[in-house]
């Protein structure tokens, strides 16, 4: 037998020198071949006595069956692998992008131990694309309807997994989004070169395909009532997110050139104002551009300002690179392309011009003191460090909130202190009926796990409208 | 698609739309406003509600030409059609018995002005009205608020009608005269709002103002449209558009609003070069 690769087979990318030019994806994925011999390196674990499943499935929020597409697609039976992957997954060519797998499944993996998990991301994304660029999309048989309506509101990734699951289910899903198109971060937040808007689009409608209606421009609470709602559908699933932008409340924050995260990618991704004149609406980028936080948001701004044409980018964070929330592989993307990193140091006022455009940050140092409740060692400010950093455009990336303005309207639904929904581990909330999962009940988190908790939560659904009992107390 | 069901010149740079909303019909409240996109590389525009009808299931939109996309909206013609309409945004004006309101229309202001002052009146409160423009060419909804006020003052810079000056030389003079004025709600430029928060500031008199920031969303997403309200940063999209007019700061809301003069200008300057 000839001996087995140690790493992953490398996947092909967009050259260094071209890709900081346009917003074209970075990654190229896998041909065919590549893809068989990164199969080949799978081990087919078997699960363990007294476990459901196999390591890496037990990482998957959303369960699919990993050993077995990976075998299917080690034999070359492509399509028999896209059906394995779809029929857990409903958005497997996002998933195969931005899933965190060294935290999911390939943090699981046996090979992991003495060399490089089984690329199973890289795996997933290229029967993803396989599927939709050559086989075509094959909608699975459904069930007969059950007659049953539930409302999604939302139609992030919390939202359309739902929706996917309760259609495949039997039931009748209507999906409410506010904005012009659906997808929620996946097509606000998630720039292009991460994940092109296209295949956001097409997975949606693949979804549609499965029955699912999808009603954009909807804000549930303003366009159409939440009473409404509970007159018109046996179920509500409420995935609205974290989409209210975190400030700082610093001095100078309102001065012109400072944007929320949410509001640069916004104008970027969903309006494609890298287009500008071409596209309506408008971005300016100054010379020096500099991102507070150091999450994946974060390395998104920083990477799209260099895209925009940047002369700097700077990423400001109060801790360390050990500390900083972003994956480990986006902070390297956004090192190799040149985004300059300050750690230790966090803006404390912004000085502006008499126009009212920021022109600097005062910045102070932070060192790093004992462990604090998240168990990362707590920045604790250093006396008269200040020093002046010369900016002409902020982006403030220092996570969202969920987005208040449906909670207000649904009285009786019980939030924490943070804004997000409490909902037992089913996803059911206060309110009878009502069943809530995503970033709106687990705060500022990843893709794979809202579409998790949307998938739990559709299966919760499934169950109370077979057969309806008494609300718990949640 | 939204349909335009019909439309009509106001004045030469002043166009009213009628579209098909029947949604936001139902739910349109005076003060609120809507989003609206043109076509797929359009911009999110948000502009404020005129008037609606649940019948015929439309909303009433009125737009002063001022940049591309509202050149561009003021090209569209009845029977065309807008690719998204949503709505309807931001907090309603709170309407009460308040007793004496005043209501003060500058520019296109006086659109949003229109539904605002028939809801006063419609609950009993006496309305005096005060509308201005540059021109008596372009003055709007003047007969119609003649209709639901008790009284109806009429401004322009140069004289053409009714006082020579500024509506807060009207507004002035009303306070001095007048018993009592309960409320006023002023909405136009944002130079005028300031002049009459700065006006009416020392008698105390309770005044909102609607600002009319940049915004993206218009839900409470981006921040585009933050705005400085008693030393808070609020949304104008969620938390607006009406605020108290003595606690907010004006300087921040004029220098954000010219945060993409240039590229507005560039705008245009193509939307002129395509037309050629």
């Amino acid at each position: 037998m000839a001996e087995m690769r140690k790493k992953k087979v490398p996947m092909p990318e967009q050259p260094l020198a071209e890709r900081t030019k346009n917003f074209r994806e970075v990654p190229l994925g896998y041909t065919p071949e590549m893809a068989v011999e990164e199969a080949k390196r799978c081990l087919q674990c078997k699960p363990k006595p007294g476990e459901k499943y196999s390591s890496c499935v037990i990482g998957c929020p959303v369960e699919v069956n990993i050993p077995a597409f990976i075998l299917a697609v080690r034999e070359g039976k492509f399509d028999e692998a896209i059906k394995i992957v779809k029929d857990k997954n409903a958005l497997p060519a996002v998933c195969g992008r931005v899933c965190p797998y060294e935290n999911q499944c390939e943090g699981r993996c046996t090979l992991g131990v003495k060399s490089e998990p089984v690329g199973i991301g890289r795996l997933e994304r290229f029967v993803a694309d396989l599927e939709r660029e050559k086989l075509g999309f094959k909608a699975p048989k459904l069930p007969k309807p059950t007659g049953k309506k539930v409302a999604v509101v939302g139609s992030g990734p919390a939202g359309l997994t739902a929706a996917a699951e309760l259609a495949k289910l039997g039931h009748k899903v209507t999906v409410f989004e506010a904005l012009h198109a659906p997808g929620g971060v996946l097509v606000y937040g998630i720039p292009e070169f991460r994940l092109p808007k296209e295949i956001v689009r097409l997975e949606v409608e693949y979804i549609k395909t499965l029955g699912v209606e999808l009603r954009t421009d909807v804000v549930v609470g303003k366009t159409i009532t939440t009473d409404e709602l509970f007159a018109e559908y046996d179920a509500v699933f409420v995935g609205t997110g974290a989409g209210l932008p975190n400030f700082m409340n610093i001095p100078g924050e309102n001065l012109n050139g400072i944007y929320s995260a949410n509001e640069f990618l916004t104008r970027i991704n969903l309006m494609k104002a890298y287009e500008f004149p071409d596209y309506d609406t408008p971005i300016t980028i100054g010379k020096r551009v500099a991102t507070i936080g150091a999450g994946n948001v974060s390395m998104d701004c920083a990477r799209s300002a260099l895209r925009l044409g940047a002369e700097e980018s700077w990423i400001i964070y109060r801790r360390t690179e050990k500390e900083a929330p972003a994956r480990k592989e986006e902070i390297e993307r956004a090192k190799e392309e040149g985004v300059k990193f300050a750690f230790l140091a966090a803006p404390a006022r912004y000085i502006g011009d008499e126009k009212g455009w920021v022109k600097q940050a005062e910045c102070i140092r932070f060192e790093l003191g004992e462990p604090d409740e998240s168990g990362r060692r707590k920045p604790v400010p250093v006396k008269g460090s200040e020093f002046l950093l010369d900016v002409d455009t902020v982006v403030v990336a220092i996570g969202q909130s969920p987005n208040p303005l449906l909670l207000k309207l649904m009285p009786g639904l019980k939030t924490t202190k943070w804004g997000t929904i409490v909902a037992d581990e089913e996803g059911r909330t206060a309110v009878e009926r009502v069943w809530a999962g995503g970033d709106i009940v687990h705060g500022d988190a990843t893709v794979i796990l809202a579409m998790g908790a949307g998938k739990t939560a559709a299966q919760s659904i499934h169950k109370y409208l077979g057969k309806p009992y008494n609300w718990p107390h949640v | 698609m939204y349909e335009i069901v019909s439309k009509k010149d106001l004045t030469p740079t002043i166009k009213q739309f009628e579209i098909r909303a029947p949604e936001v019909a139902r739910k349109a409240r005076p003060g609120q406003f809507v989003v609206l996109r043109i076509d797929e590389k359009g911009e999110r525009v948000p502009l404020t509600i005129q008037d609606w009808s649940t019948k015929r299931g439309t909303v009433t939109i009125v737009v002063l030409e001022a940049g591309k996309t509202t050149k561009q909206l003021n090209s569209l013609k009845a029977g065309g059609s807008l690719l998204n309409f949503i709505g309807p945004l931001g907090k309603p004006t709170e309407i009460k018995k308040y007793g004496a309101v005043v209501c003060v229309g500058g520019g296109v202001g006086t659109a949003s002005i229109y539904p605002i002052a028939r809801a006063m009146k419609e609950v009993g409160n006496k309305v005096i009205t005060i509308i201005g423009a540059r021109t008596k060419e372009l003055l709007i909804f003047e007969k119609d608020l003649e209709g639901f006020s008790d009284e109806l003052h009429v401004t322009t810079d140069d004289g053409s009608k009714g006082h020579h000056g500024f509506v807060s030389d009207v507004l002035k003079k009303i306070i001095g005269e007048s018993g009592r004025i309960d409320r006023i709600v002023a909405i136009g430029p944002v130079l005028m709002m300031k002049v009459v928060a700065d006006l009416t500031r020392p008698s105390g008199i309770k005044t909102i103002v609607s600002l009319n920031p940049i915004m993206v969303d218009g839900t409470g997403m981006c921040g585009c449209c933050r705005v400085e309200v008693g030393g808070e940063t609020k949304f104008a999209c969620v938390d607006g558009p009406e605020f108290d007019a003595h606690q907010v700061n004006f300087d921040i809301l004029l220098a954000r609003n010219k945060r993409y003069l240039k590229e507005e200008k560039l705008a245009m300057e193509r939307c002129r070069i395509g037309e050629e």
